[in-house]
């Protein structure tokens, strides 16, 4: 029997993952019952929310076992946009969650943290020229990257999280020119954010509506959204492990987000 | 207005004892007119005798032709009695009971519960009322009625007088929750009044409590059964989710589905989470546990197929309603049917439409007077009556 070769690369990963060098950080938002939706217009279809029913608990409908069933929307709590959610991207191949090839779901991260600008205002517009200043400081956003924008956003719950008024939500998110850089020009993997959406909540607003959508699903990219714990990665250097579930022709689904890096 | 005293924790809470409730198929007419705040006897088609008690054939001309129908309630009382001493399990714990004979003017004779007031002699005007077994029970009033009436022992064993209680309104969000909040607190109850998705914003309704509450998640209900589900004397559900469309014309089920979460599942949740409690405490004190109310769309009688899915749901939680009536007693469940409301999803609907405060008002009254069933202004009166008359009538006229 052949052992494999002492300098694997994968056998080091498996050791640093062993021996701590690799820390795995959860960036997910549990699943749970109150946690806000995208919220539209009420003539309009509306994405479940996430709800849990009891099968049995120990009890005389199951004496032994406990397990419930659950149902919500594909874009309910932490979630993954395949391209086919956007009409820009209804004609990609692979551009649903059970085709989208498997290498896509280990991708390595860039994050932009723009937690202070949110903090002062919290319909933050993210620009190419944010962009460019991250890029002076830290190099440019290679290739195939996840690109995650840090607003620490996910610390708030709640109202103050879906922070609704008269006028809609205000979160903050891409204009369309940032969005146009990352894809045409950076050629990234997918966006992603702590807020509800992709999209500021005023996005409705940009021309077009909804860039990130428009242009990341135009382009056949994803998109991650409601992430959590993005304050606790490096600007560089995180790799994000991402797949959603595999549902026939689905447009996205909750999921499970780690994120690997270095300690 | 003194409150009532707050119970003793020490001592057990007094067991929800119902009156005889053994009657035959005939005198359930008393029980149907009392269900619905109407006062009806049978009345012989040869030769108009009113008939009480209720028979299969007339008590003057043996004709079998007997109709319910509405006659004049009133009579004198000809003898008063008050009951110290009785066998039976129920009344033994509300004696003394007064009792009495009225001669009514249409002719029979009736004997009927008394309230404190009515003296041998005195004209009076007979009511029919559900008791707490549900059950048709005649009772004489004064003609001019005293303002405390619905404070009488007797009165409050056949009524729900929101005064003093706490009751539960369920959705906060909508017009008409927020509406019989108000109502309620006006009628002299504590109110808490549930509000779903609370990251939403909403306005609260002064001097209500807001709770969260979403029939539409298991987990919700359960909070709120646990921490409210102990002392509660009056449930309004009035969760209404209501869209307007065709079957064919939605093309789908997911409108349809959070439709029947908000009028069938979700009510039901909460029936099974608070029900039982809420019937272990019907005859906790002076002031228990006694409705549950429930907003309806008349069209759950019958389908209008321009919000098809809608009546639907609606038909659901009527059935529903029906089930929690027998489940639920000595607990009135008090259905309250409207037509449409005068509210965004019946912009385009022409008058008569109903107003939230109307049939906020119209609950209060439904509960103090103690039915079982009310539709609430003009179009669900109409549509209530045409189908009292041809169900399959109306059914085609609501379709053509
Ligand atoms: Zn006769």
């Amino acid at each position: 029997m052949s052992s494999p070769t002492p300098t694997s690369s994968l056998a080091d990963f498996a050791a640093d993952l062993v021996s701590g060098r690799i820390t795995v950080i959860d960036l997910t938002q549990t699943l749970s019952a109150d946690f806000p939706t995208i919220a539209l217009p009420p003539e309009f279809g509306q994405c479940a929310p996430f709800r849990l029913e009891e099968i049995s608990r120990y009890d005389a409908r199951g004496p032994a076992w406990y397990w419930n069933n659950f149902s919500c929307g594909e874009h309910t709590g932490t979630h993954y946009d395949a391209p086919i959610h956007w009409v820009s991207g209804k004609d990609f191949p692979n551009n649903t969650v059970d085709t989208i090839p498997a290498d896509k779901f280990i991708a390595p991260a860039v994050v932009i943290d723009c937690s202070r600008e949110t903090a002062a205002n919290h319909d933050f517009v993210l620009t190419r020229s944010v962009l460019e200043a991250w890029e002076a400081a830290h190099g440019p956003i290679p290739a195939g990257c996840w690109v995650l924008l840090r607003t620490d956003w996910s610390k708030r719950s709640g109202a103050a999280y879906a922070n609704m008024k008269e006028d809609g939500a205000h979160t903050p998110g891409p204009d369309p020119e940032a969005v146009r850089f990352l894809v045409e020009e950076r050629d990234v993997l997918g966006f992603g954010t702590e807020t509800i959406g992709t999209d500021a909540g005023q996005a409705h607003h940009f021309t077009p509506p909804y860039p990130a959508h428009f242009y990341m699903h135009g382009k056949g990219r994803y998109g991650l959204q409601c992430l959590s714990n993005l304050d606790k990665l490096p600007a560089t250097g995180a790799v994000i492990v991402s797949p959603p579930l595999k549902i026939q022709g689905g447009s996205g689904s909750p999921l499970r987000v780690l994120a690997l890096v270095a300690s | 207005m003194i409150p009532p005293k707050r119970k003793n924790p020490l001592l057990r809470t007094r067991a929800a004892l119902q009156p005889p409730a053994a009657r035959s198929r005939t005198a359930l007419g008393i029980t149907a007119a009392a269900a619905r705040g109407g006062f009806a006897l049978q009345v012989c088609a040869a030769c108009q005798a009113v008939q009480y008690p209720p028979r299969e054939i007339c008590g003057t001309c043996l004709h079998d032709g007997l109709a319910w129908r509405a006659v004049p309630p009133e009579g004198t009382l000809i003898a008063a009695t008050t009951i110290r001493v009785t066998a039976d399990p129920y009344f033994r714990e509300r004696t003394p009971w007064r009792t009495g004979m009225v001669a009514m003017d249409a002719g029979p004779a009736v004997i009927a519960h008394l309230p404190a007031g009515v003296a041998q002699g005195d004209r009076v005007r007979l009511a029919q009322k559900l008791d707490r077994a549900g059950q048709g029970a005649m009772v004489a009033l004064p003609l001019a009625q005293p303002g405390d009436l619905l404070d009488d022992p007797m009165m409050r064993e056949m009524t729900c007088d929101p005064k003093d209680r706490r009751v539960l309104v369920t959705d906060g969000r909508h017009a008409v929750g927020q509406d019989v909040a108000r109502a309620m607190l006006a009628a002299g109850a504590r109110v808490w009044l549930g509000v779903a998705e609370t990251w939403r914003p909403f306005a609260a309704v002064e001097g209500a409590e807001t709770i969260e509450l979403d029939l539409t998640d298991a987990d919700s209900v359960h909070r709120c059964a646990a921490s409210h589900g102990g002392r509660l004397e009056i449930v309004v559900n009035t969760g209404l989710h209501t869209r307007p469309g065709g079957i064919l014309e939605r093309g789908d089920l997911t409108t349809a589905r959070v439709e029947m979460e908000a009028a069938y599942f979700g009510p039901m949740r909460l029936a099974q989470a608070i029900g039982p409690a809420l019937r272990a405490r019907a005859a906790d004190g002076t002031h228990p546990a006694c409705a549950w109310v429930n907003v309806l769309s008349v069209y759950a009688l019958a389908n209008l197929p321009s919000w098809g899915a809608y009546s639907a749901s609606q038909s659901a939680a009527l059935s529903l309603s029906q089930a929690l009536r027998a489940d639920l007693r000595p607990i009135r469940v008090v259905n309250a049917l409207i037509g449409p409301l005068d509210d965004e999803w019946h912009q385009a609907v022409p008058p008569p439409k109903l107003a939230p405060a109307a049939l906020a008002s119209a609950i209060v009254k439904a509960l103090r007077d103690g039915v079982e069933e009310v539709a609430v202004g003009d179009v669900a009166q109409d549509i209530l009556a045409r189908f009292r008359d041809d169900p399959k009538i109306l059914e085609r006229e609501l379709a053509s």
